[in-house]
């Protein structure tokens, strides 16, 4: 913020996701406001991030894995739901709060000049404190289960965690920013989290879309970057846990790696589309 | 040393219509646009003025003017259409009292959010916080939830903050219409303070007598143009004459 008194600034351009780096006090400041007002006069407070992945989680074992039987063919399928299902939460409440963020803080946007970028980025930083709880459960249940991971598996659950960080912001960053033009955003966004369960391989394994699709299909599939955190959570939670032998998707480490490049172009991407549009937030939201 | 403030040719349009809706905008793209979608208003045309580092200056004009739109040009909530705005050094921007407050959050943590919004630092905000509750005088409810506060209690804290921001450059709009007679002086011999220091000050505010008293020149505008520019006592003298 403190500019050289010698040179002049131009108000309201400002670098970007830069100056949410910048002024990341601020930052930090948001996200305790957001997680404060979220549970304001309520008994449980954050101990709700538990009940609710865990009463979702329940309702899914029992209705695949016990009525349905899809985990006859995965082995130890509660361990492998859950890694898959933690993901999911915590992709769809960053992407569909960071495209809501913008519009829920029109009373500041409209008053005061702040870079825009720290509402998106703090939703993402909102929806990571409530990944933190499932992921302590998901933990619990691998130790019970024999967990031994390696390094490189957990360096590979690391790389699946900022996957789904780097593009649940490029996504909020274009989201959020469409979404004070036109509210119709929030809408898709909504529509689009309940398809994004079935796009990734969190409730059936990998194998049975090599076994219906035809190769360019499974290609397009496995670029998806959700879809490659997934496996990466699979890898480092739930691999080592299985005693009978399971085909994992080829290449992990790599698929990882091209995963994040996914998500570097939707960051960059969103970006320049909230850039391009965030002259007009405070006249049009 | 250059001015603190330039604004150049600056012109603002606003669209009067909004449309949120895509089924409306994809309605209209099918129509083959006939008809504008939205009514065009220019608020502010061609205005340009500097402000010199330490001066106070008074945006003044009747409602509808553009002042607070030229406001908020400054501060850089909005864009200009076509023209320029520049500033030198930190600017605080206060188009409203307490417009980063939250209602669920106590005094304490408001005062810290709102500081770190005008653009404190930590170690700032840590020395200052004492003298901003003290200025405020209700350190008896700085941990209650501000939503508790009465109007005055909620204005006196979200000014002290603003005025502990310590910024080269203040805007302010229509703020120094807080509170009472003595919290009211406070304030006032506080900006005389900061304008003392050496900060610019730019107020927007219909109080003609008080402008008259603390400002050093104001700016008319009138329907979106500058219509008088020169000493404040002039500026008042001259909008009332209009009238």
């Amino acid at each position: 913020m403190t500019t050289s008194t010698d040179t002049y600034a131009v108000p309201g351009v400002g670098a970007g996701l830069l100056d949410v780096y910048r002024r990341r006090y601020l930052l930090k400041l948001i996200v305790r406001k957001e997680l404060r007002v979220r549970y304001r006069g309520s008994v449980l407070g954050l101990a709700w991030s538990y009940v609710k992945p865990l009463v979702q989680y329940v309702v899914l074992f029992f209705a695949l894995g016990i009525v349905l039987r899809v985990g006859d063919q995965i082995p130890n399928y509660a361990l492998y739901m859950f890694s898959g299902v933690i993901v999911i939460n915590f992709f769809s409440e960053a992407f569909s709060n960071a495209t809501r963020s913008i519009v829920s803080n029109a009373a500041l946007v409209k008053k005061i000049y702040l870079p825009r970028e720290l509402f998106p980025v703090a939703s993402v930083w909102v929806a990571a404190v409530h990944f933190l709880p499932q992921l302590v459960v998901l933990l619990a249940a691998a130790l019970l289960s024999g967990w031994k991971p390696d390094v490189m598996q957990l360096i590979g659950a690391a790389l699946g965690f900022v996957i789904v960080a780097v593009t649940a912001t490029g996504l909020g960053l274009l989201a959020g920013a469409i979404n004070v033009f036109f509210r119709d955003a929030e809408n898709i966004v909504d529509m689009l989290m309940m398809i994004v369960t079935w796009t990734s391989p969190v409730l059936y394994d990998w194998t049975m879309i090599r076994r219906l699709a035809p190769p360019w299909v499974l290609v397009i599939y496995q670029l998806n970057p959700i879809t490659v955190a997934v496996e990466l959570f699979h890898w480092a939670f739930w691999y080592p846990t299985v005693d009978r032998p399971v085909e994992l998707p080829p290449h992990l480490m790599w698929t990882g790696l091209i995963g994040l490049g996914m998500a570097a172009l939707f960051l960059i991407i969103g970006q320049l589309v909230f850039r391009r549009l965030e002259g007009h937030f405070a006249q049009e939201v | 040393m250059g001015a603190a403030i330039i604004v150049k040719g600056l012109k603002k349009t606003f669209n009067l219509r909004h449309s949120h809706s895509l089924k409306e905008t994809l309605v209209w793209l099918v129509k083959g646009r006939k008809s504008d979608l939205s009514k065009k208003f220019d608020a502010l045309h061609d205005v340009s003025f500097e402000i010199q580092p330490g001066e106070t200056v008074a945006l003044l004009g009747f409602n509808g003017s553009g002042k607070s739109t030229l406001l908020k040009l400054i501060s850089g909530v909005i864009l200009p259409d076509k023209g320029t705005v520049r500033t030198k050094g930190r600017v605080a921007g206060l188009i409203e009292v307490g417009a980063g407050f939250h209602p669920d959050l106590s005094g304490r943590e408001n005062v810290f959010l709102n500081a770190a919004i005008l653009g404190m630092t930590e170690q700032e905000i840590n020395e200052k916080f004492d003298e901003i509750v003290a200025f405020s005088e209700i350190e008896q409810f700085i941990d209650t939830e501000v939503k508790f506060y009465s109007s005055g209690m909620f204005l006196r804290l979200a000014f002290a903050v603003a005025v502990h921001t310590q910024p080269d450059i203040f805007l302010v709009d229509e703020i120094l219409a807080v509170g009472d007679e003595p919290f009211q002086k406070k304030c006032l011999a506080k900006i005389k303070q900061l304008s003392a220091e050496g900060r610019t000050l730019v107020v927007v505010s219909h109080d003609l007598d008080m402008i008259s008293r603390i400002c050093d020149r104001g700016v008319v505008l009138s329907s979106g143009t500058v219509q008088f520019e020169g000493p404040a006592k002039e500026a008042v003298a001259w909008l009332r004459d209009s009238n």
